[in-house]
């Protein structure tokens, strides 16, 4: 299910989800409707154009841009693509690339501590102990002080609980975190 | 005892780089009742005809087998050749060991083996084969043409100018079709009606065209030089013979917020109205469907007015029925609807409009007399989006085809507005210009450089509204795919040609064959295009596919001429491979038991009953007929006959049994 | 009559967004309907791990999928959007690849039978609470709402195949039915900034910001939605929208469980109203005693 990294983007993209990178067009109705576009340093678009040379310079660029850690998910793209290309799990290939050769953007080294504080909270406990997920989060990215007077409001609303829910096989979960490589 | 000669065609590299073609002819040359065979480079060529010519007569041949490409490519060549040389052409057949052979296998032993094979299948169809004559047929010289917009137009004008009887029918209560709804034409930006009208009247006062609008076509039957027509003259509720034009009607009716087809719905008609100010013919036809007098009973004020008595409720349908030899099919197209699009609102926003109805806009007889309003609040719009490629190349919403026509109608919207609001802005998205025809390009960088349209390259995500301007999410790619947000006042979609509703059904009236969008089949897309495969059906116009008007012209002048080519012979020759029914002496007189399934599954209608009768008048019993002018050799009967009565000539079952058996 | 189905809460249920919960049993118990929570459950995975690695993204909600099957659970609602957007999608790629199934099975111990499936909570709404049929509305909503479906619910449309992916309209019939006055607005399925809420808190402050400009410009005085994670960005996060646009607003998000429980007749206090940050009175509202929705900021 996994595939080498040196193979060209393109060709892991059409293994792990079936399309062809050649069918994008190049119009930029993904990137004109992509609600973070203006934040990205590369637009969707532009994603896909440098997958489409199956150069390995050009591959690097695109999994080492900021685009594909501030990509939602949110479908918008896909939507809409005149030629019914189904963009986030293209973005999914890049992004699991990305943090698998730990090639990351600077800027996006936050939101990946931020995914990988969730998963070590799953590994740990099967599901999300929300406060020590943050904590976690705090100590990879060392701010301490981000929403520190949010916290409070929450806890007195009973929103957080203090201590973790867990799923009873803990062991299954560690061994199915093992078994992916994770 | 038969005396074949077969001649095996290499076809250049086509069947000698696959099929040892000398093979073929030395093993064939052993088949019993082949008397000479032969190998050569282009059978089709002269030479290759002449070396047949020659065999028939040195070694009186009476049969021939070619062993060459598909019969749909040369077997009429062939029987001409044979015919020549003094044998019947109907004594010669085709093995096709090109597209059954050569053109789909590798070369090898095996290959030149099924190459004998299909050979020796063959001759032993041709010992069976009879001398037949072409069933000869009258041809009616009226040509029937279904639409009456600009193709419909200049074929009809093209086919009664050299001579011929036309009946034209339109649909719409006036002809002109979509031209005639347009404001400006491209490249010239010649008024589009001023250069259709004059055409319009032509029809109307040509001594050789019968024009029936607000009329449908209810069935075909027949066959080419021979179809019957049947055509729906739908009730228009007026007397069109004592209608003298006079408008009074429609200036008296009391309903007049139906929203006007003519005008894509910007404005409004009346329920007894004349589409437009030009209309041919100009008389009024009754909504029924939204006229007072017919939902609610009450009014009738048209009636009452009328100064010549030219209303009449009571009118029917009336049905009437033709002959002619060929039809030429320019039914035309339509467009989606801006509810098409759910991120372009599905149809909510007022502002945002096809354009066609942009044609109307800008079109000095339209709703707004010519002045670019704003549909919601008739102000005049400050930006103006336009929007190219709103629906065609689009494969998720099920239109991968190009409209062809988008771009040029495009940059002309764009200058229009600038030249109508010079300080107005005018945005084109983009994705590329499709602009290949004689000036097209120059006239769009005129609109460019000339009148400042500024054009960007990139696609619209959506449009929604804020503040009473509608908010359009686009892109630039030629600038880094930025997003760019412009706030419009209106918004011109240049939405997809489509083949228009009730394409499919015409289709198979007409039956002829039609493609996954419903425009209409050309024979062959390279070089007979203006012909379907049903002979004696034409196609001229968009309803073959999306084009611009001197293309449609150009094709219907084409369609013309082929009407006029068939119409230049006295009678047409039929081939003579035709279903017959056994009939032998009394008291059988036929092996058919009457049960007529052949009648029941016969696609022409070619079979009849025929009662048989003793010589004293005495009836036997019914059996089936085929009529050989409506047979088109199908075969389909002699496959569902219980009782073998019925035969294919030319494709008898002795000859497929026998083709059958040399094979074992 | 008691109708049974299986219900996966999802850790934001049980976690930060537990009002959604709330609302939705008193709901389900006025609908006549019991939610079976699947046995052991565990995280879907949310955006984390689809993002990092194919293979949890797909065997975390593949194990939840099984022992939904093995406790006999045949539909399973899953309220929160994006567990429902992770479990349809998994549900979709195992159905269309029998070697992911047998791969997903080597790691997990046993293979998913094709035999359960998530519905989300719209597909449920519309289920158990059908134009026509089901309880009375004893306190009509009586006020203007901006109903918000947000990303998940509607989209990718093959794997939630519902309603009109730009313009849907099943949240609007539901809230006509209870009283309320659904209003037209653009922004409707527009993403509010999702998971990026703890590392990017600035652009979700701006696109959660223009969701509710474009709500309250157009009148709305409630936004009703139904998915965690918008819930908690335009309402945890309020302050950081009202820093970030400089304006204030007041207009409170609820959840459609909340609002149609309310309507139903099950108190106010019952709901989990107070957990929301953004205050909201629902009696008040009824009674047309609302406030501007939102003005400019003058201070915080």
């Amino acid at each position: 299910m996994s595939s080498n990294p040196s193979d060209p983007l393109a060709d892991q993209v059409f293994q792990m989800t079936g399309q062809s990178v050649a069918k994008c067009y190049q119009c930029g109705k993904c990137s004109a409707g992509c609600p973070l576009s203006s934040e990205m340093d590369l637009p969707p678009n532009q994603i896909l154009r440098l997958i489409q040379y199956g150069d390995p310079g050009l591959d690097a660029k695109a999994v080492e841009c900021y685009s594909i850690w501030l990509c939602l998910s949110c479908h918008t793209c896909s939507a809409r693509c005149p030629q019914g290309i189904d963009l986030p799990p293209v973005m999914d290939v890049l992004r699991q690339r990305s943090a698998r050769t730990g090639r990351v953007h600077r800027q996006a080294r936050k939101i990946v501590a931020f995914h990988r504080s969730f998963l070590k909270s799953i590994r740990s406990h099967g599901r999300l102990f929300e406060v020590g997920t943050i904590a976690s989060y705090k100590f990879r990215t060392g701010k301490f002080f981000q929403d520190l007077f949010l916290a409070p409001r929450i806890l007195l609303k009973g929103k957080l609980g203090l201590l973790p829910h867990s799923v009873c096989d803990r062991k299954q979960v560690r061994r199915v975190f093992e078994s992916t490589d994770e | 005892m038969s005396r074949i000669g077969v001649f095996v065609c290499h076809c250049g590299e086509n069947i000698g780089a696959t099929v040892d073609c000398a093979s073929v002819a030395e093993r064939s040359a052993s088949l019993p009742g082949v008397v000479h065979s032969i190998d050569y480079k282009y059978m089709c060529s002269d030479p290759g005809q002449n070396l047949i010519r020659e065999a028939i007569r040195e070694k009186r041949l009476d049969g021939v087998v070619v062993a060459a490409c598909s019969p749909r490519m040369h077997e009429p060549t062939f029987r001409r050749t044979c015919s020549e040389a003094g044998l019947n052409g109907f004594l010669c057949e085709m093995a096709n060991i090109r597209e059954h052979c050569s053109w789909v296998h590798d070369k090898g032993e095996v290959t030149t083996r099924k190459a004998a094979d299909l050979v020796c299948m063959t001759v032993e169809k041709v010992k069976r084969n009879r001398p037949l004559s072409a069933i000869r047929v009258p041809v009616t010289k009226t040509a029937l043409v279904l639409g009456g917009g600009i193709a419909g137009i200049q074929a009809s004008l093209d086919i009664a100018n050299s001579g011929h009887k036309v009946i034209l029918v339109e649909k719409d209560p006036s002809i002109g079709g979509h031209m005639s709804q347009l404001s400006e034409t491209f490249p010239t930006l010649d008024c589009s009606q001023c250069i259709l009208t004059p055409r319009m009247v032509e029809v109307a006062q040509h001594p050789n065209i019968t024009l029936f609008s607000y009329s449908e076509l209810e069935s075909l039957d027949g066959f080419i030089g021979n179809f019957r027509a049947r055509i729906r003259k739908k009730a228009r509720k007026v007397n069109e013979k004592i209608c003298n034009g006079c408008g009074l009607c429609s200036q008296k009716c009391p309903s007049k917020k139906i929203p006007s087809e003519f005008n894509a719905a910007l404005g409004n008609r009346t329920a007894i109205y004349v589409p437009f100010p030009q209309a041919v013919p100009n008389k009024p036809v009754i909504d029924t469907q939204n006229c007072r007098y017919f939902t609610t009973g009450k009014c009738g004020i048209c009636k009452k007015l009328c100064p010549t008595g030219a209303i009449d409720f009571e009118q029917a349908d009336e049905i009437v029925e033709v002959d002619v030899g060929a039809v030429v099919c320019a039914t035309g197209f339509g467009v989606v609807q801006a509810d098409f699009f759910p991120e372009y609102g599905y149809g909510k926003y007022k502002d945002v409009i096809t354009g066609l109805q942009f044609e109307r806009l800008a079109s000095a007889s339209g709703p707004t007399l010519g002045e670019i309003r704003r549909p919601s609040d008739g102000t005049v719009p400050q930006t103006v989006v336009f929007i190219a490629c709103a629906g065609s190349r689009d494969s998720a919403k099920g239109i991968p085809y190009c409209s062809k026509i988008c771009c040029m109608y495009t940059a002309k919207h764009a200058m229009l507005y600038k030249h109508k609001q010079h300080s107005g802005k005018a945005y084109v998205f983009y994705m590329d210009i499709r602009a290949g025809g004689k000036n097209y390009d120059e006239f769009v960088r005129r609109a460019i450089e000339e009148d400042h349209a500024h054009y960007v390259r990139g696609r619209v995500s959506r449009i929604f509204d804020r503040h009473g301007k509608l908010v359009v999410k686009g892109v630039d790619t030629l600038l880094g795919s930025r997003p760019l947000e412009i706030e419009a006042d209106m918004v011109v979609l240049a939405t997809a040609a489509v083949a228009n509703p009730g394409a499919e059904e015409l289709a198979q009236k007409l039956h002829i064959s039609y493609d996954s969008y419903s425009f209409f089949s050309e024979a062959h897309p390279k070089l007979r295009p203006v012909e379907t495969n049903t002979a004696g059906i034409f196609l001229a116009g968009a309803c073959q596919a999306p084009k611009d008007i001197p293309e449609s012209v150009a094709q219907a002048s084409g369609a013309a001429a082929k009407v006029a080519a068939l119409f230049s012979k006295a009678e047409l020759a039929r081939e003579p491979v035709v279903a017959s029914v056994h009939r032998c002496a009394p008291p059988d007189y036929s092996r058919c038991t009457g049960c007529f399934l052949c009648e029941t599954v016969c696609p022409y209608r070619a079979i009849e009953q025929e009662t048989l009768k003793t010589r004293d008048g005495k009836t036997v019993r019914v059996v089936a007929r085929v009529n050989p002018g409506l047979c088109q050799g199908c075969g389909t009967c002699v496959a569902l006959c219980r009782v073998k009565a019925i035969d294919l000539d030319g494709f008898t079952n002795e000859q497929l049994y026998a083709e059958v058996r040399a094979l074992a | 009559m008691v109708v049974q189905i299986g219900y996966f809460p999802g850790c934001s249920l049980q976690g930060s967004s537990r009002e959604f919960e709330q609302s939705l049993k008193a709901l389900a118990e006025k609908l006549g309907v019991s939610l079976e929570e699947i046995p052991d459950w565990n995280c879907c995975g949310a955006s984390a791990a689809h993002n990092l690695n194919n293979e949890l993204g797909l065997a975390l909600p593949a194990r939840i999928l099984i022992q939904a099957e093995r406790a006999g659970l045949e539909e399973i609602l899953v309220p929160c959007a994006a567990c429902f957007s992770r479990l349809a999608s998994t549900v979709h790629e195992l159905n269309k690849h029998a070697s992911v199934r047998r791969h997903l099975a080597d790691v997990l111990g046993a293979e998913y039978g094709g035999k359960t499936r998530p519905i989300n909570i719209l597909e449920f709404l519309g289920r158990f609470f059908p134009e026509g049929q089901g309880p009375e509305v004893i306190q009509p909503l009586a006020c203007k709402v901006a109903c918000y479906y947000g990303c998940l619910l509607v989209r990718p449309t093959e794997i939630v195949g519902r309603d009109r992916p730009e313009d849907p309209q099943e949240m609007d019939r539901l809230m006509s039915r209870v009283g309320a006055e659904p209003i037209d607005w653009a922004f409707k399925v527009d993403c509010c900034g999702a998971g990026l809420t703890i590392p990017r808190p600035d652009l979700v402050a701006r696109l959660s910001g223009a969701i509710l400009e474009d709500a309250t410009s157009r009148g709305a005085q409630i936004i009703v939605l139904a998915c965690p994670m918008c819930h908690t960005n335009l309402d945890m996060r309020r302050a950081d929208i009202e820093r970030f646009t400089g304006k204030r607003y007041t207009i409170p998000a609820i959840y459609v469980t909340q609002a149609i429980a309310y309507a139903l007749g099950v108190p106010a206090g019952e709901l989990g109203l107070k957990r929301h940050l953004v205050p909201i009175n629902l009696e008040k509202l009824r009674a047309g005693d609302a406030g501007p929705a939102s003005a400019p900021a003058t201070s915080q």
